[in-house]
């Protein structure tokens, strides 16, 4: 009985010690230990770091960024690239305060604010597709265009009040143990769910990795490559909306300065999460970890005290160049 | 009478056949706006050995663009593109500044002299490290100086101590708002390195070989051009043409904030050297359209306040501007624009199912 | 396929004089092909004779200028792949055209997917792999179909891409070069799939430079040559010799003898002298075996061989263009080690042009003095630029003395025709002073004006001691300029021998192994 036992103990440890991920999954995994490692060391060296309501307010704290990070995601996949995220983050804070202003309701907010994100994007899809006008170029026009918007709007920033928004901003669903999580944050996680189910489920997402792969090869597949290119970047769109609506909830308030930069946030938790900056490689759930890994950073830095904020900048840039160089190693091979 | 008619339509087509028209026709356009919102627009006077006048403003104002954008011109002429130059600006403006608030005699010339060297040097190692990352990692140039874009301003904070360093040292204040021969320095420095870059790429061989590489890497490589080389020293002059605006910047408002010092001058520059003519896709550049771009985006500035528009307004304006420019230089775009003009006959390639 | 002469079945794909024109090349002309079901037909013809022009032009990739395509019958034009492969028309590429990073049975069933829970469901993967598995397993072969397709070798992957194309129940399967990376077993394996489509009425177009191969598996062929149709014939009623002969084409005006004395003296010279260059045992993995070479001083060496045969792969290895795997290579007896790097192979004098113009030898955007000094140039240094007056001298000699035309050497390069580029290229070499010049096809696509000029060009230059190696598709003329020649076929080198009463038939001989004789006479009688 008991060699038995051993023996299959033992191979069940063989098995353990054979287990090796398949390749795409190693970046993923790299990412996840590197979080894991930062979130134990934190706990280690500073009391309450531990806990799992700092993780749970990590998650409050990046909500916009996730699901920021999600529609990057896409774009990336395609070997593409999205500058004007951060602009339009700050045009859809406006435009829902504003009209929130004016008294407007909130379905209608969420619908009109949802709508002119999605069209910007799309607008960019088909420069891009139709045009030739390389994905760097048109996203950036894209930004210059969202955050010239804003200042028609308002050049102040514009206070929100409405009653449901704030309810829908401080709600939170308490888990066991007494712990607490924002919806907002909930709504990324199902935003990441939805992402992940496209991508690696239905035709448009396979296609989407299929154009990362070979734009070419696609096109004499059959595929659909118009339409997938521009949806890519229609859904960065729609993401950016979502994370400006997020945005909004976060700091109640609408502002052209807000989110100044974050589609360098979004576009370093994407590499960090092992996203092939190249197209072709990558997993939503690699860009989640990518800016809980970012997020843990501001977080360490905080518990700290001693540490200066720049800490954060400088090493996001080594990660992204420690990625950045890994992945060259990788796919030279 | 139609005799000249015709040939002055056939000048009229070769203007506009002319890369630097349409970008010359909107500068044009815009001074004209410019004129007519203000008559006094185009007048310069002297006023204690100094000319003063909107468009001196425009070229000093458009200096720290033109000199980040002449480095950027080779870079993309080289197929790559360069993220880091704001990050470098602002590096450069740390270090200068630093240097000089810390040394004893803060206010001497020879503290601006050593801190100008210092961080020029600086920029030299970090064009180095930009170069190595692309050249000889092999990294794409757009990935591998986004490296640099986001720790640099982590850096310069690292240097300033998350301060706003200010300095009192006029011999540094003059690089922005010193006068030599009635001109203001900030321009003469951009100027300056306009023409001696235009020479040294001319004159030497560095403008062929920028080129080749730039069109044809594997001709090149057959050819036994030294792509790396060549690619290192373009990216080494970027990060100085950067430190150099970053510094001017810096000597403007006597201060350094690395937050803010050169924040998003690096797609400025790009935008510069895009309506100027110079392709993204790398090969022939055009130094005198980016001065073109420059000037253009630097009156665009000028010209929304002044004309009466909040001045915010002019990131739209930007906007239009890119995405006119890039549709009037898309092969596909124009394809589409001529189909419309002159219908393709339909005898052929007609579907028949 | 002889009964199908009895009674030829309305042929699957009709092409009539179709024409495709890129720019000033007329990249097919008049070309016509008829596909009938139940026949592998052999699309034959050298480099850039327009067989893969004429697949794209028949699979939507490319746009026809002039001429009809009837699908059973129906004029039709397909304006995207997708639409040829809608009906019915797939194709496998000589590249293979997949994408890596998806699974095998993603790559195989991608757009045909089927869902689960209707159609909005997820993609079915467990039936997307059954479905691959099946058809993978019809097919012979032995891979995951869960597995991500990079991770296997391009002949795996290049299978792969028979069995989508397979799959889709085509009848009209397009085979561009689809053995050139398979071994034996995996080309008999595909070999049996064919004949089985076959059997079931599809029609196959097969492209190979293996010519046994293409005897072995087609019925029909049709011969290609700078975009024009030479010949159809049926397999049967056709030997190799008679095929090798369509496909190079034998310009019978042009064929003046050579001054063989001349180039017996020469020869005997040159033993006596050192080698310039020596090449053992050079080798590499997938594009040659171990070769071994030796140049001397004022010699030309031939390269003949046909297309895939290494000959483009052998001049790149001695240029150092790729880097070889194995052997010695030894310039004017300095160290016995490898060149890194062209850079390299040029600080020892050596000069290579490649076939590919286009994508390897011109700058179309630079002037024409720009690319005459690009290669002096690069050997200085960008600090130290060619004096005005030697650039102007130079390329004043140059243009004169290789007789480029239009003689404005300020015009971009892309307004010149192929064969003054070509002497253009010549020129960029020539002003290096190299002791060593590999010439691949130096002649291919150029009027014969500019031809005659070059080969002039290569016998003086020889005279005058420097050591060319001469690489062309067309024998006569390698016959007409070399000392000596080296034959390769099958990324191997099959026979070396002076230039010393051998006639082109000699060559061919080597080349198929059959007696060119017999041919040459049945020629004769038709």
């Amino acid at each position: 009985m008991s060699t038995q036992v051993a023996t299959a103990e033992a191979g069940f440890l063989a098995r353990v010690s054979r287990f090796s991920p398949p390749r795409r999954y190693l970046p993923v995994l790299g990412t996840f230990a590197l979080f894991i490692g930062m979130f134990g060391v934190g706990g280690i060296r500073y009391d309450g770091f531990a806990d799992p309501q700092v993780f749970l307010t990590l998650l409050l704290d990046n909500g916009f960024l996730i699901v920021l990070a999600v529609g990057m995601t896409f774009v990336i996949l395609t070997g593409g690239i999205d500058l004007s995220v951060g602009s339009n983050v700050a045009l859809s804070t406006l435009i829902a305060a504003r009209t929130l202003e004016v008294g407007w309701p909130v379905a209608a907010v969420i619908g009109v604010v949802l709508l002119s994100g999605t069209l910007l994007g799309t607008a960019m899809g088909l420069l891009i597709h139709y045009f030739d006008i390389q994905p760097f170029i048109a996203t950036l026009a894209g930004m210059f265009l969202a955050r010239g918007l804003c200042y028609l709007i308002s050049v102040e920033s514009i206070p929100i009040e409405d009653g449901t928004f704030k309810t829908i901003a401080f709600g939170s669903i308490t888990l066991p143990g007494g712990y607490y999580l924002g919806w907002t944050a909930v709504f990324a996680l199902a935003v990441v769910a939805v992402a992940a189910y496209v991508l690696s489920s239905t035709r448009f997402g396979r296609t989407v990795y299929a154009l990362g792969g070979s734009e070419s090869s696609a096109l004499l597949m059959g595929l659909p490559v118009a339409a997938t290119k521009v949806g890519v970047y229609a859904i960065s769109g729609l993401c950016a909306a979502l994370g400006g609506l997020l945005f909004a909830l976060y700091t109640l308030s609408g502002y052209s300065l807000h989110a100044v930069g974050m589609e360098l946030d979004a576009i370093a938790a994407v590499v960090i999460g092992g996203t092939l900056l190249t197209g072709g490689r990558g997993f939503v759930v690699g860009s989640l970890l990518g800016v809980l890994v970012l997020g843990t950073i501001q977080t360490f830095i905080s518990f700290d005290g001693t540490l200066s904020s720049w800490w954060t900048r400088i090493s996001i840039g080594v990660l992204v160049l420690v990625f950045v160089v890994a992945q060259r190693v990788l796919t030279r091979r | 009478m139609p005799e000249i008619l015709r040939s002055g339509r056939a000048i009229g087509a070769r203007m506009m056949a002319h890369r630097l028209f349409w970008p010359l026709a909107a500068l044009g356009a815009l001074l004209v706006v410019n004129l007519i919102a203000t008559p006094t627009f185009f007048n310069v006077r002297i006023q204690d050995g100094h000319l003063f006048g909107s468009l001196v403003d425009i070229v000093r104002n458009g200096a720290p663009v033109l000199l980040v954008a002449i480095g950027m011109t080779l870079v993309i002429a080289t197929r790559g593109i360069d993220l880091s130059v704001g990050a470098v600006a602002a590096i450069a403006g740390a270090v200068a500044c630093v240097y000089i608030v810390e040394s004893p005699a803060d206010g001497a010339a020879g503290a601006a002299v050593i801190a100008v060297s210092m961080a020029l040097a600086v920029c030299v190692a970090l064009g180095l490290w930009n170069g190595f990352l692309v050249a000889v990692v092999g990294i794409q140039p757009i990935i591998a100086t986004l490296v640099l874009m986001v720790a640099g301003r982590g850096i310069a904070m690292l240097v300033t101590g998350g301060q706003i360093t200010t300095v009192n040292n006029d011999a540094f204040a003059a690089l922005a708002s010193g006068h030599l021969l009635t001109l203001p320095v900030a321009a003469l420095i951009a100027l300056g390195v306009f023409a001696a870059t235009q020479i040294v790429v001319r004159r030497t061989a560095l403008g062929l070989l920028i080129e080749s590489v730039g069109i044809n890497p594997e001709a090149s490589r057959l050819a036994g051009v030294r792509s790396r080389t060549i690619i290192w020293t373009v990216y080494v002059f970027a990060a100085l043409c950067a430190g150099t605006a970053g510094l001017i910047i810096a000597a403007n408002t006597h201060s350094v904030n690395a937050n803010s010092l050169g924040l998003w001058i690096e797609l400025d520059a790009i935008l510069a050297v895009v309506i100027g003519g110079t392709s993204l896709a790398g090969g022939r550049f055009s130094l005198t359209g980016t001065l073109v771009g420059a000037m253009l985006i630097a009156t665009l500035t000028r010209t929304i306040p002044n004309i009466g528009i909040p001045a915010e307004a002019n990131y739209l304006f930007k906007a239009l501007v890119v995405v006119i420019v890039c549709l009037l230089q898309s092969p596909k775009a124009r394809a589409v624009l001529q189909r419309r003009r002159e219908p393709v006959p339909t005898s052929r390639g007609e579907v028949v199912a | 396929m002889s009964q199908a002469e009895v009674k030829p079945p309305p042929p699957v794909v009709e092409m009539h004089d179709v024409s495709i024109t890129f720019g000033a090349v007329r990249a097919l002309d008049g070309v016509s092909l008829r596909l009938l079901p139940g026949e592998v037909h052999a699309l034959m013809g050298e480099n850039g004779a327009g067989k893969s022009t004429l697949i794209k032009a028949l699979t939507g990739v490319y746009t026809i200028d002039a001429g009809r395509v009837r699908i059973d019958g129906v004029e039709t034009q397909f304006a995207t792949p997708a639409a040829a492969q809608r009906a019915g028309i797939s194709t496998v590429y000589q590249e293979v055209n997949l994408v890596p990073n998806l699974t095998v049975a993603e790559n195989m069933l991608l757009g045909r997917e089927r869902h689960r829970f209707g159609r909005l469901g997820p993609i079915d993967r467990r039936d997307m792999n059954r479905r691959a598995a099946a058809s993978l397993q019809s097919l012979g072969i032995d891979v995951d179909p869960g597995s991500e397709l990079g991770s296997h070798p391009i002949a795996v992957q290049q299978l792969v891409a028979i069995a989508r194309a397979v799959d889709t129940d085509a009848r009209v399967l397009i085979l561009d070069e689809p053995t050139s990376s398979l071994d034996a077993d995996e080309v008999a394996r595909l070999f049996d799939v064919m004949r089985r489509l076959r059997e079931q009425g599809t029609a196959i177009v097969f492209v190979s430079h293996f010519l046994d191969q293409v005897f072995e598996i087609a019925d029909r062929m049709t011969i290609l040559r700078n975009g024009r149709v030479v010949g159809e014939r049926l397999v049967a009623e056709t030997t190799q010799l008679e095929l090798v002969q369509l496909m190079i084409g034998r310009d019978l005006q042009v064929l003046e003898r050579l001054d063989q004395a001349a180039h017996e003296a020469t020869e005997e010279a040159a033993e006596q002298r050192l080698p310039v260059l020596s090449a053992l045992g050079l080798g590499r993995k997938g594009s040659l075996e171990a070769t071994d070479l030796t140049l001397y001083p004022g010699e030309v060496v031939g390269i003949a061989g046909l297309l895939g045969s290494g000959r483009t792969e052998l001049a790149r290895l001695l240029f150092g263009a790729d880097a070889p795997d194995t052997g010695e290579l030894t310039v004017k007896g300095s160290s016995g080690r490898r060149l890194r790097s062209p850079r390299h192979a040029i600080d020892r004098k050596l000069a290579f042009c490649s076939e590919d113009r286009k994508a390897e030898g011109v700058f179309e955007e630079l002037s024409v003095a720009d690319n005459m000094l690009l290669g002096l140039q690069a050997s200085r240094g960008w600090l130290r630029p060619i004096p005005t007056a030697t650039r102007s001298a130079l390329v004043k000699e140059f243009m004169a003395a290789l007789d480029v035309r239009p003689a404005d050497s300020s015009l971009p390069m892309r307004s010149l025709s192929g064969g003054n580029q070509q002497k253009v290229l010549l020129a960029r070499w020539l002003i290096t002073e190299p002791d060593v010049l590999l010439l691949d096809e130096p002649t291919r696509g150029i009027d014969i004006g500019a031809k005659t000029q070059i080969q002039q060009l290569v016998a003086d230059l020889a005279e005058k001691g420097m050591s060319v190696v001469f690489i062309s598709a067309e024998l006569e003329e390698v016959l007409r300029l070399s000392h000596r020649l080296v034959v390769l076929k099958d990324r191997r080198k099959i026979a070396e021998r002076p230039n010393r009463g051998i006639d082109i038939n000699d060559v061919l001989e080597i080349i198929t192994g059959e007696p060119g004789g017999v041919a040459e006479k049945e020629r004769a009688d038709a």
